[in-house]
């Protein structure tokens, strides 16, 4: 017999609520990404200059520091995440652009897309098998991409190819590290808004990916 | 790369420091601390993602 149903119940209560909240940032995630996917077609198949890139992530950090916090916790909310990451996609449209010009093109951009989902996947696969929390690597996270931001500043103006591919590398396992960390926060309960949790996801994502194109696009003959 | 995308460039990477310092500073000084196991198992995955991007490298 229960000897304690109102514990267990508020247990079965929390899980329910964590699964909900996983649930609908998959399928927030999924929807955008299949929106940044359709953006950034369009945004390829107009020729937009490169400078677009730019301008849309601009635009995309105003929405994320000065807008999202404010309507986070509406529907409102998720109209900015769905313009935050159709943002992204025009931007990354002019990027498309330039690597489908390459010789290989077609095969880094390829490689870049599966090799981010085959990322995802199994860091996620990972924290929700083990159910482990990685609550312990957010200063350090934090911290490792203060220090890509000040090598990455030094590198827009000394260009050196070899800190570019550091960069790149460094980017890539500071946003898998952040994928356990949202990943485990949602399961553990330390992230209860889906759209919070669904741009923290995308953001690594998309950096992932952007970070694969330049490091396979050095490899693969790009100067 | 032109000049001014050039700055512009250096002054977003520069604003998203000065945005994220207080909260990666918040962080370090609050975030629960990570045994060594814990790390271990934090290190396992991150280790099977840079074989991964080197193999997709190979592929290149």
């Amino acid at each position: 017999m229960n000897q304690n149903p109102v514990i267990v119940d508020r247990g079965q209560a929390s899980v329910l609520a964590t699964n909900k909240v996983l649930r609908n940032t998959y399928m927030l995630l999924s929807m955008t990404l299949l929106f940044s996917g359709l953006t950034a077609g369009l945004s390829m198949a107009m020729q937009l200059p490169f400078a677009m890139y730019f301008g849309s992530v601009i635009g995309a950090f105003a929405l994320i520091w000065l807008v999202l916090p404010r309507v986070a916790k509406s529907g409102a909310g998720i109209a900015v995440v769905f313009a935050i990451t159709g943002l992204l996609g025009v931007g990354l449209g002019p990027l498309l652009n330039y690597y489908t010009a390459l010789a290989n093109g077609s095969q880094i951009i390829g490689l870049a897309l599966g090799g981010t989902g085959v990322i995802f996947v199994g860091l996620s696969a990972y924290v929700l098998t083990t159910k482990k929390d990685f609550s312990f690597m957010g200063g350090f996270l934090f911290a490792g991409f203060l220090v890509i931001l000040v090598a990455a500043i030094a590198n827009i103006f000394f260009q050196i190819p070899a800190l570019s591919l550091t960069i790149s590398s460094a980017i890539i396992l500071i946003m898998s590290g952040f994928i356990l960390y949202d990943t485990s926060r949602i399961i553990n309960g330390g992230e209860t808004n889906y759209i919070l949790a669904t741009i923290g996801i995308y953001l690594a994502l998309y950096n992932i990916f952007v970070s694969l194109l330049q490091i396979l696009g050095i490899f693969g003959g790009d100067d | 790369m032109e000049l001014w995308i050039k700055i512009g460039s250096a002054v977003l990477l520069a604003t998203m420091f000065v945005v994220i310092f207080p909260k990666a500073k918040h962080m370090l000084a609050n975030s629960p601390k990570g045994s060594a196991q814990d790390w271990l198992g934090a290190l396992f995955p991150i280790v099977l993602v840079i074989l991964f991007v080197i193999f997709l490298i190979s592929l290149v």
